[in-house]
């Protein structure tokens, strides 16, 4: 059962944390450690009226940053971006749709093209953090976080 | 859920493949008279206008009809690929009741279907209808709810659930026109407009042509309601407030995941009452949370057409018996279930803290329809036992029967005190569950499956309810109900309720094969099912066996024996007179 608590939390219980940890970020020194961002550090707080993305998502917005997660399996096979999410997406038994993302993806738009790897791949990726509403133009996929000039490695 | 997908994707294909003739409604469709609907002719070839003839019980269609059709000399499917000729005409009603046979002669394609229009009764038996529905509400979900809430004694039941003392029943069919498994858009969908239609389309029979908004369109009763009466609609739903089943009410769409659109429709019949999750398709694409792809603000259009907005349950609580249409989201997706919402502390409780549950949301909407004294329609969805029972996580949806049940006995209070009330209970379709037994922690060994007790071996289970909430003040209890799924993916079975957070019983490979996810293979005992459905499926999927339907009040005498899902609406409109002309 060990595992069970890391694979919930991520999945769903994953928000209420969020308020002190965007705190413990704030309070904490600036460091070359505050470009790496975790799911957990996206929001600052959640509503039914919308979400609020965090101050170190503000901060951190135009800058280099780094971020683990799964790839979820591309919408094209050419698309040049891809979906990052906190778990792996086989992982939503509630997503109904494709349109039933998670609240919390980040987009990856590649630098260069990379070869796609499986979906249960922890994989680390680095680029520039971009938030706010963008529609991909090709795709006309909608997303409000985005990893631009990205790159990534397997973890 | 992605087998659903799978199944949309075969069936658009499959409509773009050469088939026979096919006219909308489809042959033996039954039709309210006076309702709206429109008439489609699929024609396999490309014909010329001229060599279409459409006669209705012999005589030329638009005398019967009442209108010209539209002619599509070529119907395109996907990559432009030539489907035929098509006519169609929309919006035609019959006001005679009657058999109505249609022919149809193009070319040397030939097509008869015979349609029949009823009335209802002249005048209304009741003043006000609560649709209760279980989404995926099977046997095993209600025995193991009153086992598990009420306790059992030497074969006996120690007490009984609200849904079993309803006197009226019937067994109703599920299946769809496209399939005998189904899904709960269409199943849904047949309750709320007495047509039958394919897997995934709400309101419509599903065309040819990939467009999913354009498909031929019936009226659904929350319509037919607004157009013939003064009574109010309300939705309740755990679920997202456009999922399948709260949609249905007022929806027309041959794909349900298109959500964004279902805000509008809803906006478009506005019910008086709309509670449930689904926040997201309500905010514009700049907002973080949101998931439209346009800029609508529906909270605001909703607001600025005279609703009162809620978001939790206390601003629920507030807006109890104010005057005026509610709006109350609580959630941005589905809500959390009642085993973490209440119990656990699991899922987004910590996200959403202050969510409504099922009863309270009924209570609320009760009050405020019942202050029209022309009456209402009222549809309540216990959403969550389909959601739970998808993933094999029968703790969670036995849970959710509970507390649907508890609704169920909010909605019979009312009706004592207002016996001109009809109550209808049922699923819209089942899962393929049963309870076998028991599993047993203090049997000998650590093999868990010895630990399993059927027949004698099981005994009873030692739930215990002693703060008299109708739950059980445990549910890992060291002698549980033991309920067993007979589909599914690969899994682990652990034997065990998930105190951690719902099931999650397979996980894609690269190859998108659903594997048993590995998570639990560490659990003590966890043993390894062997998936019996395709590598594609994700979860358990549900099961074409009838459902049963329960009912109480005036009009509920409609409800015997067989019936298909589509006669079901016949009782509800015969209950409101709404095939009848209308003098109040």
């Amino acid at each position: 059962m060990e595992k069970l608590p890391s694979l919930h939390l991520s999945r769903r219980g994953l928000i209420g944390a969020i308020g002190t940890l965007a705190l413990a970020a704030v309070a904490r020194p600036s460091s070359a450690a505050d470009s790496l961002i975790s799911f957990d550090e996206l929001y600052g707080k959640f509503g039914v009226l919308g979400l609020e993305f965090s101050d170190k998502v503000k901060r951190l917005a135009g800058k280099g940053i780094s971020m683990k997660g799964f790839m979820a399996p591309p919408l094209k096979a050419e698309a040049q971006f891809f979906v990052l999410t906190e778990v792996p997406m086989s992982l939503c038994p509630f997503c109904s749709s494709d349109a039933d993302w998670p609240d919390n993806i980040v987009v990856v738009y590649l630098g260069e093209k990379q070869t796609f790897v499986q979906p249960r791949q922890t994989i680390e990726v680095r680029g520039t953090l971009e938030y706010g509403s963008w529609t991909d133009p090709e795709t006309g996929f909608v997303s409000l976080l985005r990893i631009r000039q990205a790159e990534y490695s397997a973890v | 859920m992605r087998t659903l997908l799978a199944a949309f994707a075969a069936t658009t294909i499959l409509a773009g493949a050469a088939q026979a003739t096919t006219v909308y409604p489809l042959d033996r469709a039954t039709i309210l008279a006076g309702s709206p609907f429109d008439f489609k002719v699929e024609l396999n070839k490309q014909v010329k206008l001229e060599d279409v003839k459409i006669t209705v019980n012999g005589q030329d269609y638009k005398t019967v009809l009442g209108g010209e059709a539209q002619f599509v000399e070529l119907e395109k499917g996907k990559d432009d690929k030539a489907l035929g000729s098509a006519i169609l005409l929309r919006g035609l009603k019959i006001s005679a009741p009657g058999d109505y046979k249609i022919e149809v002669a193009a070319g040397d394609e030939t097509k008869s279907v015979t349609w029949n229009v009823y009335e209802t009764a002249a005048q209304p038996k009741a003043k006000n209808i609560i649709f209760l529905l279980g989404d995926g509400l099977s046997v095993a979900h209600r025995t193991a709810a009153r086992i598990m809430s009420k306790g059992m004694t030497e074969g006996k039941a120690n007490g009984r659930l609200n849904m079993d003392d309803l006197e009226r029943m019937a067994f109703i069919g599920t299946s769809a026109t496209n399939a005998v498994d189904t899904d709960s858009a269409n199943t849904m969908s047949a309750y709320m407009t007495g047509h039958k239609t394919a897997v995934n389309a709400i309101g419509v029979y599903a065309d040819r042509t990939p467009a999913s908004l354009d498909d031929p369109r019936v009226e659904t009763f929350a319509e037919a309601v607004r157009r013939l009466t003064k009574k109010s609609i309300g939705i309740v739903a755990t679920a997202e407030v456009e999922d399948a089943t709260p949609a249905a009410v007022v929806a027309h769409t041959r794909n349900r995941n298109d959500k964004a659109d279902v805000v509008g429709m809803l906006l478009d019949v506005k019910p008086e009452v709309l509670l449930g999750g689904g926040s997201a398709y309500f905010l514009g694409k700049e907002v973080a949370g949101s998931k439209r792809k346009d800029n609508q603000d529906y909270i605001k259009q909703f607001q600025d057409a005279g609703y009162k907005l809620a978001t939790d349950k206390n601003e629920l609580a507030a807006n109890a018996s104010a005057e005026g249409n509610l709006l109350g989201l609580f959630h941005t997706g589905n809500m959390d279930v009642t085993l973490d919402r209440e119990f656990l502390k699991k899922g987004t409780v910590d996200k959403f803290p202050y969510q409504p549950g099922l009863v309270a949301m009924t209570k609320v909407a009760l009050d405020r329809l019942s202050k029209n004294p022309d009456g209402f329609f009222l549809m309540v969805e216990g959403s969550s036992i389909d959601k739970m029972s998808h993933p094999l996580d029968w703790d969670r949806a036995v849970y959710e029967t509970i507390e649907f049940d508890q609704a169920i006995g909010v909605a019979r209070e009312f009706q004592k005190a207002h016996p001109d009330t009809l109550i209808v209970v049922t699923g819209d379709h089942t899962h393929g569950v049963s309870i076998i037994g028991t599993v047993d922690d203090e049997k000998p060994g650590t093999e868990m499956r010895e630990k399993v007790g059927t027949y004698a071996e099981a005994g009873f289970p030692n739930y215990k309810d002693e703060n008299g909430d109708g739950y059980p003040d445990k549910v890992d209890v060291s002698r549980r109900l033991f309920l067993s799924a007979n589909n599914g993916p690969d899994h682990y079975e652990t034997f065990r309720p998930k105190l951690d957070g719902p099931f999650v019983p397979a996980v894609q490979n690269e190859k998108k094969e659903y594997v048993a996810n590995e998570q639990y293979k560490d659990v003590p005992g966890a043993v390894f099912v062997q998936g019996n459905i395709p590598k594609s499926g994700d979860s358990g999927v549900h099961a074409a066996d009838d459902v049963v339907l329960q009912s109480a009040g005036p009009g509920a005498e409609g409800f015997h024996g067989y019936m298909e899902q589509s006669d079901v609406y016949r009782v509800l409109a015969d209950t409101f007179a709404l095939g009848a002309k209308q003098t109040n």
